[in-house]
């Protein structure tokens, strides 16, 4: 499985996760099979993911997507780009992001 | 909760303390998917005949359901629990299972097992409830098991739908209805019961069985009374891993075991949780059908019950001369299954006292060392002092010993 992502590429919740929000906690339901280790496995993502997961819209590449966190939260746009990736990276091999296309 | 990365975590949702701030209004739904079931079990309190065309045509639609279902998930609730009757028994069980899971609701699944197909395992394994199904077991034979179920072919049927489930990896968890005919199979039970991959602890049992929920049949009301376990022969299974039942007793009743006066409801039936039976009617707990406590979803919705019916009918309280000079005052109250819903079932009120549970929660009580043998729970006054004294006790000494 492609776990490597990368900068220029856009990326999207996957169709294997439903998404919640409950009482203002982002929550991720595996809906299928692999995801979690355990049969009642759920996840949750600290603000950082939760800032990243809700702009994984498909439509951005993550190096636009870096640039616009790090003008919104006034940060070093390599240092956005190091946690982009690596969330991104984490849900790939979670099956919870797929690729989108190509920039 | 375990942190994973710097950004995700995983969360059980069982041991995590999920929310931060405000819970939601609904944690969890029990939906009685119907009242009908393959089998015909000489101790069930709700089954009716398979193709019952009344209950047929009363129960809710797929589309009800599903309107439910979205009702469920939109006030936060994580789980809902599919159960009967048997609810693989209705023709769109797929169809609903698959809704609610892409809902994000885990599903929990009661079920006897009989109609696990190759392909509801296979169903299963794919796109999987996250919670463990749970399956009760009737014998360990054809005969004991199809005594019980009155339903030839059922023993073949159950056992192959769980090894169905074995093949497919699909978690589940057994419990036995302990009744005459399988009565000297427990030990039996337990030892297959082990082989279970997903068996994180001993078998639950069903033994003090409730009388029919919807008071529809004195004759079969009679013949579950004869079928209970005596108090004594219950605390005999109770008490088989007697220090694991003391060490959980001792942790149970410093928590739970105190008179609580008038107050019917001291459990949490209508916080946080609530029932849907299979015709419509929001319930506080699946086994509490009084007219007084039960709102008709077809009329409102489920976040108007949450928020305004059912808090309402928490604040009845009790007024029964019997429940007041007894229940309220007893001590026991939490070591006891007395409740609004056991006392509707037995009588059609909501406080009257029920003498075989009574009797259930005082042989236990003397058992513990917390009551004298002819002492009644409703007149011991020093009882904050002997629920210090059990709860305290040395984990190695032993309460009262041969009862039997």
């Amino acid at each position: 499985m492609e776990t490597k992502a990368d900068r220029n590429r856009t990326y999207a919740p996957s169709d294997d996760v439903v998404v919640r929000e409950i009482e203002g906690e982002l929550i991720i339901v595996p809906l299928v099979s692999g995801i979690g280790n355990v049969e009642d496995e759920l996840f949750t993502l600290n603000d950082t993911g939760r800032a990243i997961w809700e702009r994984l819209d498909g439509k951005k590449s993550l190096k636009e997507l870096a640039r616009e966190l790090a003008s919104e939260y006034e940060a070093p746009e390599g240092e956005i780009e190091r946690d982009l990736i690596g969330l991104v990276q984490e849900l790939l091999r979670r099956r919870m992001l797929v690729e989108v296309s190509e920039n | 909760m375990v942190a994973e990365s710097p950004y995700i975590a995983k969360m059980r949702s069982d041991q995590a303390q999920l929310w931060k701030g405000k819970a939601p209004l609904l944690v969890q739904c029990d939906m009685e998917l119907t009242e009908r079931c393959n089998n015909n079990c000489i101790h069930c309190c709700i089954n009716l005949p398979p193709d019952d065309p009344v209950a047929k045509s009363k129960e809710l639609s797929t589309d009800e359901i599903k309107e439910i279902l979205r009702q469920i998930a939109s006030l936060g609730s994580l789980a809902v629990r599919f159960t009967g009757g048997e609810p693989l028994l209705r023709d769109d069980f797929e169809e609903l299972y698959l809704y609610a899971r892409r809902l994000g609701l885990k599903v929990i699944l009661f079920t006897n097992g009989t109609l696990v197909s190759p392909h509801l395992a296979k169903l299963f394994a794919g796109i999987p409830p996250l919670e463990k199904i749970e399956i009760t077991v009737y014998g360990m034979n054809k005969d004991s098991y199809e005594a019980v179920t009155r339903n030839p072919g059922s023993f073949e049927k159950a056992f192959r739908g769980m090894d169905l489930l074995l093949q497919e990896k699909v978690p589940f968890i057994v419990k036995m209805a302990i009744l005459p005919p399988n009565r000297e199979e427990l030990a039996e039970f337990e030892a297959w019961a082990g082989t279970i991959p997903w068996m994180d602890g001993p078998p639950g049992y069903a033994m003090f069985f409730d009388l029919r929920s919807r008071r529809d049949s004195p004759a079969k009301d009679a013949a579950i009374k004869r079928l209970r376990l005596s108090p004594e022969q219950g605390l005999q299974v109770l008490t088989r891993s007697r220090q694991a039942y003391l060490n959980e007793m001792r942790e149970y009743c410093s928590r739970f075991v105190r008179p609580t006066g008038n107050t019917l409801f001291s459990c949490g039936a209508g916080v946080a949780h609530s029932c849907v039976d299979a015709y419509g009617k929001l319930q506080a707990c699946l086994l509490l059908s009084h007219p007084l406590t039960v709102y008709d979803l077809k009329n409102g919705s489920v976040k108007d019950a949450m928020e305004h019916f059912f808090p309402k009918v928490r604040e009845i309280t009790a007024e029964n001369p019997a429940y007041l000079a007894r229940c309220a005052r007893c001590f026991l109250k939490g070591l006891c299954e007395q409740c609004p819903a056991k006392s509707c079932i037995e009588h059609g009120t909501l406080d009257t006292p029920v003498e075989y549970l009574c009797e259930v929660a005082h042989t236990q009580a003397r058992y513990l060392g917390l009551l004298g043998e002819t002492e009644m729970g409703w007149e011991v006054t020093d009882w904050r002092e002997r629920l210090r004294c059990f709860s305290g006790e040395e984990r190695t000494q032993p309460a009262k010993q041969g009862v039997m």
